[in-house]
Parts: structure tokens; sequence; C-alpha cells
């Protein structure tokens, strides 16, 4: 392996782990929005703030990760997306920033009325920002990022692979979200909750497999490169994918919610990793390969440096963070 | 305007508006980093005071001082995400070809940033959920994660007046050392006088809070407590402060003279050179300023006989926008003497045995306190942003040359204005609200939409 590709699987790691955890909080929105009025909702609110409260920032920081990493490793792809993706990246920050600012501000709020507009703003945000970032990752995927940067505005995330990825991100971060809520709203014992969530979640995971099937000809059509890719070389992690996917349904349908977030991260995991193993060698699909947008040598070292830190500093904290907030003491209010 | 016009044709036409959308992202989100980086310690000195005295005094200022974090932190990452993306959606001209010159101290400011957002997890929701001590200790990792952030961070800032690790051989970046970037031998004053100005931040502005709680006839332990805490920090921290801006300035007459000059309001090269309060520069000349002999050169060289070096030397093509700078400069200096002042002020009358916290001129001094610390560090930022144009990397990147070309960029600083102004809105009305319903004695704050409160 030579030493853009490691760093290339190092930042395709940050893009797996903020695809799960920042996805599934993202996800959560979508319950949020859907969950009715504030009298027949407040449960499930409740329940989000207390499941991703303690984590979306630390959740959040993947994507800081991620972008550092790409500007530091491979900088002119970055400017390159940048400039030709700006429209998708704006919204999609939009979504972020909208989302953070909302969510805090609602738990605090002093009024129900207060509540509710930040409450709707925090869930729809929620949806915005995975959009935009499936119609990113759809539009680099698909080739239409070109090296210089300067891809159509519009008509570069305009395409039937970006809108999908867009709607397929949208899904399977309320999916995801949708297991890991059910599974808290059964272990913290709200068993209303639990089957009105165990029915929406399956409810989801169905109809994001409906879009994915769908997808299927016009991203092959539209994105020859990746679909070649996909059906080539990382056809094993999509078949993987599919099959945890399909357990994950059945699981949460027989009631099994622990073992069903195994099968969910699964499902989403590799079907991020075929994405990334069904593009290589490009960084930029059909414009930029890994070894020729890579920076410096001694920048990517010193970025192994910066990531076997996170390894020994960060990822035990993340534990230790994730370990707490899934112990029982901390499940009561 | 045929010059204006002259010089907005040749530009790109993202420059104006990436500025604009530029400086009021930073300008908005510094104000919270300093949160991040100087609250966590205060918050550490009320917990622990709470829990080795066992006052509850304290621990009640801790427990808010920590659900007010919660708030600002959450608005402190989202607003850094915004410059995150800021840095290649305006200016491609910078990431693509110094990316990874300037990239690794971000990496690992994004690994303090990380530790950071972990520990405020657990901190905010151990309480009554960890043991006490372990809980305090959640502190320490999020404190040290400020610091280190801040100094990793100045150092790419620190890089772009200071240019160092790398060569550039017929157009193209080489020989790229990021350590030296890392280390490159600016960045440890200007990370003094950004840490020390977070700490003077925070301290009078929280400060204020309590202030103006006392101005209303809340003269409890709770106020006094939350006014004397982060009133002691910001009274070391602003007497800190002249001292390492004042080493940080002497700099500038070798490493930017033309910052220094604007600063200075120097049109010609003087030997030894005034120090001029003021002033405004008006079809090119100096007007409207106070005169004092010789301190100019003592300010910018340390030294009353020094030359300070004249804008006249340098090419208009190379001059910085003078009186933005100028003004910025001096307002600055300006506040932060004052700010020193007013604590010296303080603490002589306490060692005489007056207390000032009774005092109803000081209080209202001290609610503007706040404000003022604020319009310090924006002014600092200004000066030094400002004053190094018109390059973004000195003499190596022009900022014409950083900036995007995206012709829709007008839009995108609109929707800014619009998002930072809904978001500085919705952060008062809702720490309003959580103030006003701690005064009528509701101290969990539940959420307005719990099952509780439905049944209720």
């Amino acid at each position: 392996m030579t030493l853009p590709v490691l760093v290339a699987a190092a930042l395709f790691a940050g893009v797996v782990a903020y695809g799960l955890f920042g996805g599934a909080d993202f996800g959560s929105g979508f319950f949020d929005l859907t969950a009715g009025t504030s009298a027949r909702g407040a449960e499930l609110r409740t329940l989000v703030d207390h499941s991703i409260g303690p984590v979306w920032e630390a959740n959040h920081v993947w994507l800081i990760y991620v972008l550092v990493t790409w500007w530091t490793a491979f900088p002119a792809t970055f400017a390159a997306a940048t400039e030709t993706l700006f429209v998708p990246f704006l919204l999609a920050l939009l979504g972020i920033v909208l989302r953070g600012a909302a969510f805090a501000f609602r738990k605090y709020s002093g009024t129900l009325a207060q509540a509710r507009l930040f409450g709707a703003v925090f869930a729809a945000s929620s949806l915005i920002a995975p959009f935009f970032f499936g119609t990113v990752a759809g539009a680099i995927a698909s080739g239409r990022v070109p090296a210089d940067g300067d891809g159509d505005l519009w008509a570069s995330w305009l395409t039937p692979t970006s809108l999908f990825g867009g709607v397929i991100a949208v899904g399977t971060c309320s999916f995801l979200a949708g297991v890991f809520l059910t599974a808290d709203a059964e272990r913290s014992g709200h068993p209303v909750l639990v089957s009105s969530l165990r029915r929406r979640t399956l409810a989801v995971g169905l109809l994001t497999g409906v879009v994915v099937f769908a997808a299927l000809v016009p991203i092959s059509r539209d994105a020859t490169t990746l679909s070649d890719g996909l059906t080539g070389r990382a056809l094993p992690l999509i078949v993987v994918s599919g099959m945890a996917g399909a357990a994950t349904l059945v699981l949460v349908a027989r009631r099994r919610f622990v073992p069903a977030r195994i099968t969910a991260v699964v499902a989403v995991a590799t079907v991020l990793l075929g994405w990334g193993i069904g593009q290589y060698p490009w960084i930029l699909v059909d414009a930029v390969t890994i070894e020729a947008g890579a920076g410096a040598d001694q920048t990517l070292v010193a970025l192994l440096v910066a990531v076997g830190l996170a390894v020994v500093l960060v990822l035990p904290a993340l534990a230790y963070l994730f370990r707490l907030t899934q112990s029982q003491r901390w499940m009561h209010e | 305007m045929p010059l204006l016009t002259d010089v907005m044709a040749a530009d790109p036409a993202g420059l104006l508006p990436a500025r604009q959308q530029m400086a009021l992202s930073l300008g908005w989100h510094i104000v919270l980093a300093c949160f991040g980086v100087a609250f966590p310690t205060m918050i550490f000195v009320v917990h622990r005071r709470g829990i080795v005295r066992s006052d509850p005094v304290a621990l009640g200022l801790a427990r808010r001082w920590s659900k007010v974090s919660a708030v600002l932190f959450a608005i402190g990452a989202v607003s850094g995400t915004v410059l995150s993306f800021e840095m290649g959606l305006l200016w491609p001209g910078l990431m693509g070809p110094f990316g990874d010159v300037l990239g690794f101290p971000f990496a690992l400011e994004g690994l303090s940033f990380f530790v950071e957002a972990i520990f405020l997890g657990i901190y905010l929701y151990g309480w009554d959920r960890l043991p006490p001590r372990q809980h305090l200790l959640m502190l320490l990792p999020m404190a040290t994660a400020g610091v280190v952030g801040t100094y990793c961070v100045i150092s790419v800032n620190a890089w772009m007046n200071m240019p160092t690790g790398f060569r550039i051989v017929d157009g193209e970046v080489t020989d790229v050392d990021p350590w030296a970037v890392l280390f490159n031998s600016g960045a440890l004053l200007q990370f003094a006088h950004m840490w020390v100005g977070a700490f003077m931040l925070v301290g009078f502005v929280v400060a204020a809070v309590y202030a103006a709680g006392m101005l209303r006839g809340r003269r409890d332990e709770h106020h006094r407590l939350g006014f004397t805490v982060p009133f002691g920090f910001a009274s070391v921290a602003s007497l800190l402060q002249p001292v390492v801006g004042h080493v940080l300035g002497i700099r500038l007459g070798q490493t930017q003279p033309s910052k220094l000059a604007a600063f200075e309001l120097a049109t010609t090269t003087e030997q030894p050179a005034p120090l001029r309060i003021g002033g405004l520069l008006v079809d090119g000349e100096p007007r409207w300023f106070l005169e004092i002999p010789r301190w100019g050169s003592f300010i910018a060289r340390g030294s009353f006989d020094k030359p300070v070096r004249g804008l006249d030397t340098f090419p208009t093509s190379e001059q910085p926008p003078v009186n933005l700078t100028h003004v910025a400069f001096q307002s600055m200096v300006g506040v932060g003497s004052l700010l020193a002042l007013a604590v010296i002020v303080f603490w002589v009358a306490r060692w005489r045995g007056r207390d000032l916290r009774d005092n109803r001129w000081f209080l209202r001094f001290a609610v503007l306190a706040g404000p003022l610390a604020v319009i310090a560090l924006e002014c600092g930022w200004i000066a030094t942003e400002v004053g190094r144009q018109p390059w973004t990397v000195w003499h190596v990147l022009r900022t014409t040359d950083a900036a995007t070309d995206n012709p829709g960029l007008w839009w995108s600083y609109a929707g800014a204005c619009v998002v930072y102004l809904g978001m500085t809105i919705g952060a008062w009305v809702v720490l309003r609200s959580m103030a006003r319903r701690w005064r009528a004695g509701e101290e969990n704050l539940p959420s307005p939409y719990g099952p509780q409160r439905q049944e209720a």
C-alpha cells in the first residue's frame, strides 16, 4: 500500500464513521419530524434528546476530521470539489448549522411555542444535511468534478446518481436511527414508543430498499466507473450489505432490537466501504487518482502521525463516552 | 469613482463577498471559540470549590454554567464547521496550492476538538450520574484541548503572517515541512495573545451578567461569586495582555512593516516616530490626531529613537486599507488599556478595604466591560487581518488569487447574514429564558415538550 492510499484509507474510515454515527444522529430528525403533535410526540422527542444529546457533537467531529484530512492530504481535489459542488456543500452546511443550533435551543427553550419552532428547524435540517451530502458523494462518484474545479454549478449534481444518492442517504440515516432509537426505547422501558418506532423503522427500511433497487439502473447508466467497481471489486461488500439490511428488517420485525443494531451498522458500513472500494483508485472519479491528487509526502506522514494520535487519544475517550451513555445509570432521568 | 471600478474589474467576482462572509463567520465564531477555550477552566474553579468546600452556591453556579455552555458550545461547534467549509468554498486559491502546507495543524486542532466534544458530552450529562470528583475531572481534558486547539489554529494564522515550511520553485510548491508550519517562530506569541484574549472576553462577559444582576438589587452570594470568579480571570488576563501585545507588536517592524505603518498612521518614515492617537487618513494626509513625540518609536520598536517605516516606502499595490487597520488597532489598544486600568482600580480599592461590587458606577462599568472586551477582540482580528492585505499569505499569495471566482457568492453571503442573525436571536432568547426560569426558582429546566410537562 502506498502512502497516499494509506492516507486515503484513513480519510475514508472517517467517512464511514461519520456516515454511521453522524448519520444516525441526522436520522433521528426524521422520527422527530414525524412524531406528531407536541402531546403525542412528547415521549419520542424526549427520547431523541436523550439518545443523541450527549453524543452528537462528538459524532459531528468526524465531519471535521474528513474535511481536514481531505484538504491536507489531497488539497487540489478538495478545492476542485468545493468549487464545482459549491451549492450542495453550502446547503449541507446550512443543514448542519441549523440542526446543531436548533437542537440545543429546543432543549432549553422557555415555551412550547419556541420549542415547536426550534424542533421543526432541527428535524427538517437533519434531513437537509444528509440529502446534500448524498448529492456530493453522487457527483464525485459519477465523475462530475473535473480536476480544475470548473464543473457546472448546477448540472454537476442535478443528476440521477446525485439525487438518488441524496434520497438514499436520507433513507439510510433514518433507518439506522430507527433501529437505534427502538433499541433505546425498549431499554428505557417505553413499550408504546417501541411499537410505534418499530413500525416506522420497518416502513423506512422497506422504502429505502425499494429506492435502492429503483436506482440501480439509472445509476449504472449515469455512473459507469462506479457501477463497474460496485459490480466487480466491491461486489462482495454490496452483497453483504444487502444481506445485513434484510437481516435487520427481519430482526426488527421479530423485536430483536439489540442484534438488529449490529446488522444495521454492518449494512451501512459495508455499503459505504463498497462505494470507496468501487471508485478506487480515483479520488475524483474519472478525473484525479489518489496518487495524482496527493499532497507532499512529508505532510502525508505527519497526517498518519495525527491519525495514530487519534487512535490512541480519541478512540478510547469515544469508547468511554459510548459505554457511559449505554450504561443503566445513564438511562434514567 | 473610476479607481474603485478599475480595481473591482480586475478582481475575481467572489473577492468582496468572500471577504465579507469570512469576516462575518470568523468574527461570530471567535466569540464562541473564546468560550470553548476559557469557560471550562472557569467552570472547573467554581465546580471544584463546590465539591471541596461543600459550597452549594458554587455548585449551583457550576450547574448553571454547564447548561449555558451546552448552548454556547453547540453553536460554537457548528459555526466552527462553517469555517472549515469556507476554507474551500471561499478560498480555493489558498487551499488548492497550500492545503498540504497549512493543513497539518488543522488536523491536530480537529483532534483537540474531538477530545473537547467527547468530554463535553460526558460532563454535561454526567451531573448526578457520575461520582462527583470523577465528574469534575472531565473538565480537565476539555480545558487542555482548548489550549492545544487554540495553539494549532493560531499557528496557521501565524504562518499566514510569517510563511515558512515550503519553497516555491517555478510556481510549484515544494519541500513542504508541516512540522515547521506547526512550530513556526511566530506561533507562540500570537497564541499567547489570543489565549489571554479569550480569558479577557469570557471573564468580562460572564462578570457583566452578574454585575447587571447586582445592579438590579440581587446582591446575594450567588451573584457575588458569579461576578468574582470570572472577573478574577479577566483581571489577570487584562494585565498580561498589554505585555504580550507589546512584545508581539515589536516584531512587526521586521515581519510586516506595512501593517505597522498602518497601525501607526505613519505616512512617511520618521525617526523618532511620534505616537498618533486617533486620526484618519484623508486624501493621503493624517488628520484629527493627538501626537505624542517619540512614543511611536517606543511602542513599535521598543526604543525611543528607532525609525518607523512610512507607508510611502511601499508601492500602492502593497499597502493595506490604512484607516480600517489603524482605527481597529487603536480601538483594541484603547479598550484593552481601559479594561486593565479598571481592574487595577478594583483590586487597589479592594486592597484598601473598599468593595467596589457595592458601587453602582463600578457595576455599570462592569456591565459595559463585557461588550467592550468583545469589541477589543474583534478589533484585534480586524487589525491583523486587514493589515495583512493585500496578502492572504504574506508576500506569497495575494487575496485576489486566493478568492473564488464564483459569481453567486453574494447570495451565499446574504444567506449567511440571515442565518447568523437568526442564531444570534435564538441564542439570546433561549439564554434569557433560562436566566428567567432560574430566577423563578426552576433549577433543572426540563424541556417544555417533555412528557411531564405535557401531563401537567
